[in-house]
């Protein structure tokens, strides 16, 4: 491939020219934040839980291992142990699914410098390993059927929260009330005005 | 509260519909003195903007009282008298700290935004009630609204001046304003401003404003006309007249320096080019009707600006690019740069240089949105501007 190697392994068309075989899901965000600052948040796992839309929490067991809790539909959840396989302070962080987790998943996030005092370049790279049968159907709903998709949703939350200090929202009814007719009441129903 | 609400194509009611309430530590909550109906609105009236759910709540433009502020805003209290611009803007992201507001990054949730970079490769900054991919906020033809970024957005109304006065600062004065500040107006230049709707009207002052020796603005609406003729300018009525032929002998040969497009994807006429374009978006083979834009494009000076207020939606067909390409014409355009603009042009307005409120025609109840709409959809002469009041 001629193309540098700075190109994600996911917008590769060709399967041969692929660093790794399995479901891979490169994503970038830049925050504007110094990249120390970014990387002690994101070191911290228990902040995951902030803007990553599928985690319910992290606990952070000791200096390496973390127990992770992840949503899965109807109010249940799944979790796993995590290990942390790489830690280099402002520069990247890697982990592992520990070896008896039912769904076996890495994550490698790289912090680089943005150009031109713009922030923080935080490059994600999401791989797992889709088990077969019930649970894989539940782990493609939990990735979103498209694991890339919801990183990059992930790491815009990650910007908002360290840029202004809160996540987006336009959710019903608090944050944007609409008109539900499952919600009206009669009274409400009486006074529509059509 | 009572809000009002899109239902599809043609079918807007005013619902009964859940209070907003403070959500984020910036939010601040208003009681609504004052909401107008926009020339955009027009284009969610006719089903053109896809993403709207049935229910939405609609409206851009508002002014109102700060009945709760959240608990990180701190240039705000209740009571205070604000109008509030129509893109939400972060204030910390790189396009907020580059005036570039209408692209804030931090403001289109993470959810809604994705549809937007699906449709278009970016997501622009949230809107208020205006579609679910540019953010699925409520909008501000309701009793109340939730106004995120409170520190960033609304600004601050000093006594003395009243609701219609300042009313237009929420989006067409600004729009306006911005389209004719794209042209970089120079001592002499002639303008060209298509769309006589309440923007039209606007950047025709807003052209005169900056410095314009001449203004040639370009309708079919005999009112619509008459009201830009007494802000000064000389007008054509598309109906009556050819229009290039005239922009170019009416300016020596020359052309107009700049053209300004403030109609966007819904164009009227029978020229050939927009009745095709009106079967196709009929059949849905394709977007929009950008038969301005051609028409600007061909009537423009070589070197000169074509600058767009009017919304565009999608994929345009038969634009004169070769023509473009060989004036060395430059494009500007783009959703308003609201936050950059509501503090110097509500000085002009308490200067007195201004008062955006001549282009009201109607002042209504909020219950009669519905018919509102359809008047100043249907009877656009008469209808200019709409203003609600729903408290």
């Amino acid at each position: 491939m001629i193309s540098s190697d700075t190109v994600p392994d996911d917008a590769r068309k060709h399967k041969s020219d692929r660093e790794s075989a399995e479901a891979v899901a490169v994503r970038a965000v830049t925050v504007g934040r110094p990249r120390e600052e970014v990387f002690a948040f994101f070191r911290d796992f228990r902040n995951l839980a902030g803007f990553m839309e599928n985690i319910e929490r992290v606990d952070v067991l000791d200096a390496k291992r973390s127990h992770w809790v992840v949503k899965a539909p109807a109010g249940h959840t799944v979790a796993w142990d995590c290990e942390l396989v790489e830690d280099q302070t402002g520069r990247l962080l890697a982990w592992e699914s520990a070896p008896h987790a039912e769904v076996k998943n890495r994550g490698r996030v790289e912090f680089r410098d943005a150009p031109g005092d713009r922030g923080c370049e935080v490059h994600a790279t999401i791989i797992y390993e889709p088990p077969g049968g019930a649970l894989g159907k539940l782990v493609a709903t939990l990735f979103h059927t498209e694991p890339g998709q919801q990183a990059k949703q992930d790491l815009r939350r990650l910007k908002m929260m360290l840029e202004t200090g809160e996540v987006a929202t336009s959710a019903y009814p608090d944050a944007a009330p609409r008109f539900k007719k499952s919600d009206a009441s009669d009274a409400a129903k009486a006074a529509e005005t059509r | 509260m009572r809000a009002v609400t899109w239902h599809g194509k043609h079918d807007i009611r005013v619902d009964t519909v859940p209070d907003p309430q403070l959500v984020n530590p910036h939010d601040i909550i208003i009681k609504t003195t004052a909401t107008a109906i926009c020339g955009s609105d027009l284009h969610l009236y006719d089903g053109m903007i896809p993403t709207m759910v049935s229910g939405d709540i609609l409206g851009h433009e508002f002014m109102g009282e700060v009945v709760e502020v959240g608990r990180e805003v701190t240039n705000l209290k209740v009571g205070d008298r604000v109008v509030n611009p129509f893109t939400i803007a972060c204030g910390q992201c790189h396009h907020c700290k580059s005036s570039f507001f209408s692209a804030c990054e931090n403001t289109n949730p993470a959810d809604k935004a994705a549809m937007m970079e699906g449709l278009y490769g970016y997501a622009g900054s949230g809107l208020f009630g205006y579609s679910h991919m540019m953010g699925g906020y409520a909008g501000g033809q309701a009793q109340y609204v939730r106004i995120p970024f409170g520190n960033v957005g609304p600004i601050k109304i000093p006594d003395g001046l009243n609701d219609e006065q300042v009313l237009f600062l929420s989006d067409i004065f600004p729009t306006a304003y911005q389209a004719a500040e794209n042209c970089n107006i120079q001592k002499g230049d002639t303008l060209a401003v298509w769309g006589l709707g309440p923007v039209g009207q606007l950047c025709v002052k807003s052209c005169f404003l900056l410095g314009a020796e001449r203004v040639i603005a370009i309708d079919h609406r005999p009112g619509r006309l008459e009201l830009a003729k007494a802000s000064g300018a000389d007008v054509i009525n598309f109906e009556e007249v050819r229009v290039n032929q005239a922009l170019t002998e009416m300016t020596g040969g020359r052309g107009p320096d700049h053209c300004i497009d403030c109609v966007g994807l819904e164009a009227h006429g029978w020229s050939v080019d927009n009745v095709l374009d009106f079967v196709k978006t009929t059949l849905k083979l394709s977007f929009d009707r950008p038969h301005v834009l051609r028409e600007a494009i061909l009537a423009c000076k070589p070197g000169g600006t074509l600058s767009v207020p009017g919304v565009y939606g999608g994929l345009l067909d038969m634009v004169p690019f070769g023509a473009a390409f060989g004036k060395g014409l430059t494009f500007k355009m783009g959703q308003t740069n609201m936050h950059k603009y509501l503090a110097p042009l509500l000085e002009r307005i308490e200067n007195g240089e201004i008062d955006p409120g001549f282009v009201i025609s109607h002042r209504l109840d909020l219950e009669a949105a519905p018919r509102a709409y359809k008047n100043f959809h249907d009877n656009q002469d008469e209808w200019t501007k709409v203003v609600l009041r729903p408290n």
